[in-house]
């Protein structure tokens, strides 16, 4: 015990081994590192290398409207009550003075109408949320089309799937919270849905609503379930999927000196926090001005919700519309059975909308599986090159379209005028049948490219120079294309189909091939087999092409 | 940067090429060229672009200070009711567009000032960094599996089968007391969905129905064919407290088809001369039905075009419901007036699992 005096001999004060600081600025960081170890966590990312691409902002685009989201919600929860209470209305909107509503409706016309800027801040949340799951579904294409999810970004790619099955919800509940006349008619959706479940259907519609539709308790319910509890998961969520983002390092594009052993790009700082900082400005000044110029939700045109009464034009917000176009094209049918009801016509659409969303959040895990490949991949895929994956991302796509068709059937017959009958067996038809002609298009079209960047790499682009040969034939100078194109070109790897293991082994044995691994070599030639792609171009046959006897 | 530090696999033409093609004196025509040689742009090497630049970020960032003070300045002048024409807007709120401008303004000049610093006078210089496999190395994963064997032999989890079973079980039981406490989140559904309002008419105690606009009881006459009139139990008013409970299930719709357009005998037999009584909410998922043809006798519903045949029993002709409309049975009492004496012979709105027939 006596040797600890050894710090104090010398009557010296106890010093640290850290140079001065400079300055006040590296005094205040000093403190900090000492409690916080701030310098070992920006050692690694203060210089932060971010490849540059378009497409790498859609998640930006994401994050910044899920934070001026969250800013704008926190304050309409300043002035907004979650009530079913009713009160009779005396503000300034004339045209419903003296007319019952809901404490919940009565609020958010004062929103709109008594609180100066309120309007423009409701307007400023419902544009974001629709320009948030616009952005989630058009990133998780850009990840999905370039491979972006494959080893080591699968879970990346789940946390990022389960941001835009939550993104969804949320916003169907945000917008059922004012309580007029639309969004009681989207809740009185959600009580038919949940009366379809087949046993407990009732008993969770009652614990749902706390008795009979609608009762007084769905909206403070909906309430906390959509500013609490939904934003809390998807927040722990965001961190989690940026935090990866961040370890895994981001993918690039094939390009000169880009390898899958590095990442070519600008700084975290200054570069990217300059243009990532500006780029949540830019949106959220876009959003602003949106909000300004174009009206969402007049609640005040609906009036308040009533059972017995509803819009005519009755329409949801545009990422529900998938779900409307399968409620409204399904046939009605129903099942009756020892005194019990199934109602299919409502429960298949049910179950049919997380199993479409489902077969995209869980492509990954297939893909590797066909593949059997256990690399890691940090060079994207340019969506050509990938044939089969993005046919089938492609149909995907017109299947949702195709639905949102569907959703709005009304208004196509209206405006077209067509049967509503027709659009409704058309739809029905083209659900089964466009994503498969959409998949053979998109494939053929993809190898179209290959064989244009085969084209291009052998014989090189096109001058637009037309020159005379001495017998008189004209033909068109093509020039070689310079090596980082050609090194762009010829980057990617061309797998090749599974092979299946010989019936009988090397002694005569048989054996036993699985009726999985026969499927999986099935779908691998599919994948990779001879009518999927193009072989590229080989340096053989570029040689010999440029070497002169060649020509054009 | 040459292609040793690419995978072997993504240039498989790389090594026959060099191997003494004679065609080939460089070797691989497709093998990595390396990093491009940075190009400066005009504001590197020229300072008065530079300068320029400077100038013009500064300008969008004093732009944006100037439409924060017009955003406060709107604020305090316009007042919240004004409204103004905007070509090609039409009458919009004067304080909302203002204020919608001036912060979109405001924020995307600080963005756009951002964006051309970053683009014109912070370096552009393209750098590469490495990246690591994420997997450890086969030294620290054997050190971390040893680890945990070590603490689970430690805490003797799998020898004390005991202690393991038991604390499973009681982990697994102590959720129960939340499921438990969300009992009383609602009642239990018994029979509430198969019974409406009209259940308190009786022969003996008839209910009239009430006219919906004018809230008087109707007479056979003052319904006309061809119309659609929506009608409520009586003694049912917006002041009840549990109004819209009521309304969700007892609204019905009127209709008067002539006698001969009656297709289905039993549906009129529950009718009064012609006038039926059906449910106004649609068997789909319960929006209210609005719209009627007189023509066709059709019923649509607005929300997802459920069609149905108030003529043939309220058949559905078309759309996504799975069964007729309910009927109300009425009659008229000695003053004339139109009244149940039941209930619905069947439940009203969405079907449910419990719902018989
Ligand atoms: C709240 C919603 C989301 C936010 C805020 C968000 C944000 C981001 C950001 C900022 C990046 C890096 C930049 C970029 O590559 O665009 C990123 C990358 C990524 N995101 Fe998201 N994202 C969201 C939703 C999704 C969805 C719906 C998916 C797919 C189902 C997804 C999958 C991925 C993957 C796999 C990466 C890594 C891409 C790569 O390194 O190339 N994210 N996300
Ligand atoms: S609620 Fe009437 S058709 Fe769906």
């Amino acid at each position: 015990m006596s040797s600890a005096s050894s710090a104090t001999t010398g009557a010296t004060k106890p010093s640290s081994t850290r140079a001065k600081p400079a300055n006040k600025g590296e005094a205040a960081a000093d403190y900090l590192d000492g409690r916080l170890g701030i310098y070992s966590l920006a050692k690694a990312n203060l210089r932060k290398i971010f490849p540059d691409h378009w497409s790498f902002m859609l998640g930006e685009i994401c994050l910044y409207t899920f934070v001026i989201i969250i800013l704008t919600g926190v304050y309409l929860t300043l002035f907004f009550t979650p009530s079913m209470g009713e009160v009779v209305y005396h503000g300034t909107y004339a045209p419903l003075n003296g007319i019952k509503m809901s404490e919940a409706y009565a609020s958010t016309m004062n929103i709109s109408f008594e609180v100066r800027g309120g309007l423009l801040i409701r307007q400023i949340h419902h544009w974001a949320a629709i320009v948030f799951i616009a952005a989630m579904f058009v990133h998780m294409m850009r990840v999905f089309f370039t491979g972006a999810f494959r080893k080591p970004r699968e879970i990346n790619w789940l946390f990022g799937f389960l941001l835009l099955f939550l993104g969804m919800f949320d916003g169907f509940m945000g917008y059922s919270l004012p309580d007029d006349l639309l969004s009681g008619t989207g809740i009185r959706f959600m009580e038919g849905a949940v009366l379809a479940v087949p046993l407990v259907g009732t008993y969770l519609q009652m614990f749902m609503f706390g008795g009979e539709f609608p009762g007084n308790d769905i909206i403070p319910r909906l309430f906390t379930v959509h500013v609490l509890l939904i934003p809390g998961i998807m927040v722990g969520l965001l961190v989690a999927h940026l935090i990866l983002v961040f370890y895994h390092k981001h993918t690039q594009f094939a390009g000169p000196g880009k390898t899958e052993e590095n990442v070519v790009g600008m700084p975290l700082m200054p570069v990217y926090m300059a243009k990532a900082g500006g780029f949540f400005f830019l949106v959220f000044g876009i959003i602003a001005a949106m909000s300004a110029i174009a009206t969402v939700n007049p609640i005040w045109a609906y009036g308040p919700y009533r059972p017995d009464q509803v819009s005519t034009d009755a329409q949801p917000d545009w990422y529900m519309g998938f779900s409307e176009g399968l409620i409204r094209v399904m046939p009605g049918w129903e099942i009756h059975l020892w005194g019990h009801t199934l109602n299919l016509g409502v429960f298949i659409p049910l179950m049919v909308f997380p199993m479409v969303l489902a077969v995209i959040a869980v492509y990954p895990f297939l893909e590797s599986w066909i593949t059997g490949d256990k690399r890691e991949h940090h060079i994207l895929d340019r969506p050509r090159n990938a044939p089969v994956r993005t046919a089938l991302g492609v149909a995907w796509i017109s299947w949702y379209l195709v639905m949102l068709i569907g959703g709005g059937n009304d208004l196509v017959a209206t405006h077209l005028h067509l049967s509503l009958n027709d659009i409704t067996y058309f739809v029905r038809t083209s659900f089964f049948l466009v994503p498969i002609i959409v998949f053979f298009v998109t494939k053929r079209w993809c190898l179209g490219l290959q064989r244009r960047d085969k084209e291009k790499v052998l014989h090189g682009r096109e001058t637009g120079v037309i020159k005379r040969l001495p017998h008189g034939e004209f033909v068109e100078i093509h020039a070689q294309l310079p090596a980082d194109k050609l090194h762009k070109l010829t980057a990617h790897e061309q797998l090749q189909p599974m092979e299946l293991p010989a019936e009988v082994d090397e002694n005569g044995v048989k054996r036993k091939i699985g009726r999985l691994t026969k499927l999986r070599a099935k779908i691998s030639k599919g994948y990779f087999g001879e009518y999927s792609q193009i072989a590229k171009p080989t340096a053989e046959e570029h040689h010999e092409i440029t070497s002169g006897h060649g020509h054009h | 940067m040459s292609h040793d530090n690419m995978p072997e696999n993504k240039l498989p033409e790389a090594h026959d090429a060099s191997h003494g093609h004679d065609v080939a004196p460089h070797g691989d025509p497709f093998a990595d060229p390396g990093l491009p040689v940075h190009q400066p742009r005009r504001t590197d090497i020229d300072e008065r672009a530079a300068k320029r630049a400077e100038r013009q970020v500064s300008l969008m960032f004093i732009v944006s200070m100037l439409a924060t003070a017009g955003f406060i300045a709107s604020y305090v002048i316009f007042p919240i009711d004004k409204i103004v024409y905007i070509f090609p807007l039409g009458h919009v709120s004067a304080l909302n567009f203002a204020l919608g401008l001036t912060l979109g303004v405001a924020l995307f000049c600080i963005g756009a000032g951002a964006v051309h610093w970053a683009r014109t006078l912070m370096s552009d210089h393209e750098v590469p960094a490495e990246r690591h496999p994420i997997e450890a190395d086969d030294e620290v994963r054997a050190d971390v599996i040893e680890q945990f064997k070590t603490g689970a032999a430690e805490s003797g989890f799998g020898r004390r089968k005991m202690i393991r079973n038991t604390m499973i079980g009681s982990m697994a039981l102590v959720p129960l007391s939340g499921v438990v406490l969300l009992r009383d989140l609602g009642p239990l559904p018994e029979t509430k969905l198969d019974h409406t309002g009209w259940q308190e008419a009786t022969p003996a105690q008839p209910i009239q129905l009430i006219n919906m606009n004018t809230d008087l009881p109707m007479k056979a006459e003052d319904i006309q064919v061809g119309s659609l009139t929506f009608a409520k139990p009586e003694g049912l008013t917006e002041d009840d407290e549990q109004f819209q409970e009521k309304i969700a299930k007892d609204a019905l719709m009127l209709v008067r088809i002539a006698p001969e357009d009656l297709k289905d005998s039993d549906s009129s037999d529950l009718g009064f001369q012609g006038i039926l009584a059906y449910s106004k909410i649609c068997t789909h998922v319960g929006c209210p039905i609005s719209l009627y043809e007189q023509q066709t006798h059709h019923a649509l519903c607005p929300c997802h075009q459920s069609t149905f045949d108030l003529a043939d029993g309220a058949r559905v002709i078309f759309g996504p419901a799975g069964h007729p409309l309910p009927q109300l049975k009425i009659t008229t009492d000695d003053k004339g007036f139109l009244i149940a004496t039941g209930d619905f012979s069947k439940p009203v709105g969405p079907s449910f699992w419990e719902r018989s027939a």
